[in-house]
C-alpha cells in the first residue's frame, strides 16, 4: 500500500532505488513511446501500410503503444501496482470487458453502414 | 494501515465504516469507482467516433492535413503541436505523482511546490487546447460544400493546397448583405455570410488553369483523390452549394462535418475535465498551504486528487491516438 512501493518495472528487468527515481524512469519511457508515435505519425513509412487483420499495421502499432502507455500511467502513476490485486482486477477487468464490448459492437455496425452506402442503393456522392 | 484520512470516529468499528476492504480507504475506492465510470463515458464517446469513422471510412479527414499549425511558426508542421501538448500533460502528471510521493514523507514544502507546478502545467495545457480550437474554427484554405454535404477542396497541379481567397474572383455587383435584426425582420437572424459565393469560385476556377478539385475520397495510396481539370469544373458547377471557411458544428472545411462535431465534443469534454481537475488541484493546494493535511498527518487527499489528474492524462493518451495518429 501507500508507503511500500514496488520498484521494479518491465517484469523486474529494471529496478529503481527509490520511488522518485521510478517516476522519472517511467517519464522517460512514456516520452520515448510518445516520440516514436509522433515520428511514425509524421513519416508514415510505406512499409507499415500492409493490412493485418483488416487494419493497417501502422494503426495496430499506434493502438498497442497507446495501451502500453496507459498501462504504465495506471500502474505507476496511479499506483495500481501497489494496490491489492483484488482492487486492481475489479477496476481493470470490469473496464476492459465493457470497453471491448461496446467498441466491437459499434465498429462492427459502422462497417456495416459503410457497406450499405458503398454497395447498396443509397447515394452520397453528389 | 495508517493512511486513513480524517479521523471520522469509525476506527476499528468494522460494521460502521471503519473497515477498509481491499486495504483502500473509502474515499480512495470511491475515486476509483468514479474513474471507472468516467472511463466508460469516454469509451462511449470514442467508440461513437469510431462508428462514424467506420461509416465514412473512405472519406474521413486525414488528421495530418487538419492539424498542421504551430504558434509563432508559419508553414506546415503536422503533429508537432499536439506532441508538445501531450508532453506538457505527462509532465504535469509527473509533478503530481511527485507531490503524492512527497506527501507520503509528510514533506509539506515539497508537496506545495509540486502541486503548484501541476496546476501550472494544467493551465498551459488548457491554454494550448484553446489555441488549437481557435485555429481549427478559423480554418485555413476554405472549401466548397456540395449538395450532398461532401467537401471539395482545391489543390495546384503539384498537389499543394490552394486557398479560395487566392483564386476566387469576387463579383463587384454582388449586393447580398447580411440580414440583421435592426434592418430586417426582428424575429429572424442570419449568421455571417461566406466571403465568397460559389459563382465567385467557379469564375476563379475557370480563369486559373492550374487549380484542381480534391474530393474527400481516399485512394489506395492513402491520399485524397484529385480530379482532372474537366471533372473539377463539372463537380463545382453541378454540385457546389456553399463556400465554407473553417469549422463549426454545422460545416467543416476539412471534410465530414461529423469529424468537427466529435472533435469539439470529445476534446471539449476532456478540456472540461482538465478545468475541473485544475479547480480541485487549487483547492487541495490551498489546503496543503494552510496545513490541513499536516495536522491530519496524512496527505491522502493529494493522492485522491492525483488519481483524478492522472486519469485525465490517461484519457488524453487515447484521444491523442484516435484523433491525431490512427
Amino acid at each position: 500500500m501507500a508507503h511500500e512501493h514496488k520498484l521494479a518495472i518491465f517484469r523486474g528487468l529494471l529496478k529503481f532505488k527509490s520511488n522518485t527515481q521510478k517516476i522519472w524512469g517511467v517519464l522517460i519511457f512514456l516520452s520515448l513511446v510518445t516520440a516514436v508515435e509522433v515520428l511514425l505519425g509524421i513519416f508514415k513509412p510505406e512499409s507499415l501500410n500492409a493490412k493485418v487483420f483488416g487494419m493497417k499495421l501502422l494503426n495496430w502499432i499506434f493502438i498497442i503503444l497507446t495501451i502500453v502507455k496507459a498501462y504504465y500511467i495506471a500502474w505507476d502513476f496511479m499506483h495500481l501496482r501497489d494496490e491489492k490485486s483484488g482492487l486492481r482486477r475489479a477496476i481493470v477487468w470490469t473496464g476492459i470487458f465493457l470497453m471491448a464490448y461496446i467498441v466491437f459492437i459499434l465498429l462492427q455496425e459502422g462497417g456495416y453502414v459503410f457497406n450499405v452506402y458503398d454497395k447498396g442503393y443509397i447515394k452520397r456522392d453528389f | 494501515m495508517s493512511t486513513a484520512v480524517a479521523n471520522t470516529g469509525t476506527e476499528g468499528k468494522t460494521w460502521d465504516g471503519g473497515n477498509e476492504p481491499l486495504r483502500a480507504s473509502y474515499g480512495k475506492m470511491m475515486m476509483w469507482f468514479f474513474i471507472l465510470s468516467d472511463a466508460l463515458t469516454f469509451t462511449g464517446f470514442l467508440a461513437a467516433y469510431g462508428f462514424s469513422r467506420f461509416k465514412f471510412i473512405d472519406a474521413w479527414p486525414i488528421a495530418d492535413e487538419v492539424f498542421t499549425h504551430v504558434p509563432f511558426f508559419h508553414g506546415n508542421y503536422p503533429m508537432i503541436y499536439v506532441a508538445i501538448m501531450t508532453f506538457i500533460l505527462i509532465m504535469s502528471s509527473v509533478t503530481m505523482v511527485l507531490a503524492v510521493d512527497a506527501g507520503h514523507h509528510l514533506n509539506k514544502s515539497k508537496v506545495t511546490i509540486y502541486m503548484f507546478l501541476t496546476i501550472i502545467g494544467g493551465i498551459i495545457f488548457v491554454g494550448s487546447q484553446a489555441w488549437e480550437w481557435n485555429t481549427f474554427i478559423k480554418g485555413d484554405f476554405g472549401a466548397v460544400q456540395t449538395k450532398g454535404g461532401n467537401i471539395l477542396q482545391f489543390v495546384d497541379t503539384h498537389g499543394n493546397r490552394v486557398a479560395i481567397r487566392d483564386f476566387a474572383t469576387k463579383n463587384p455587383h454582388n449586393e447580398r448583405v447580411q440580414h440583421e435584426r435592426k434592418n430586417g425582420l426582428w424575429f429572424v437572424s442570419e449568421g455571417s455570410l461566406p466571403e465568397y459565393s460559389v459563382e465567385d469560385v467557379v469564375k476563379g476556377l475557370e480563369s486559373h488553369k492550374d487549380v484542381l478539385v480534391r474530393t474527400q475520397l481516399i485512394n489506395e495510396h492513402g491520399h485524397k483523390t484529385v480530379l482532372t481539370r474537366e471533372e473539377s469544373l463539372k463537380q463545382i458547377k453541378t454540385n457546389g452549394k456553399l463556400v465554407v471557411h473553417g469549422a463549426n458544428l454545422k460545416v467543416n472545411e476539412y471534410g465530414s462535418s461529423l469529424f468537427a462535431d466529435f472533435f469539439f465534443f470529445i476534446t471539449g469534454f476532456h478540456g472540461f475535465h482538465v478545468i475541473s481537475g485544475i479547480v480541485l488541484n487549487i483547492i487541495i493546494f490551498f489546503n496543503v498551504i494552510v496545513g490541513t493535511y499536516e495536522r491530519r498527518k496524512s496527505y491522502e487527499m493529494v493522492e485522491k486528487v492525483g488519481l483524478y489528474w492522472h486519469f485525465i492524462d490517461l484519457v488524453w493518451v487515447f484521444v491523442f491516438t484516435f484523433f491525431y495518429l490512427v
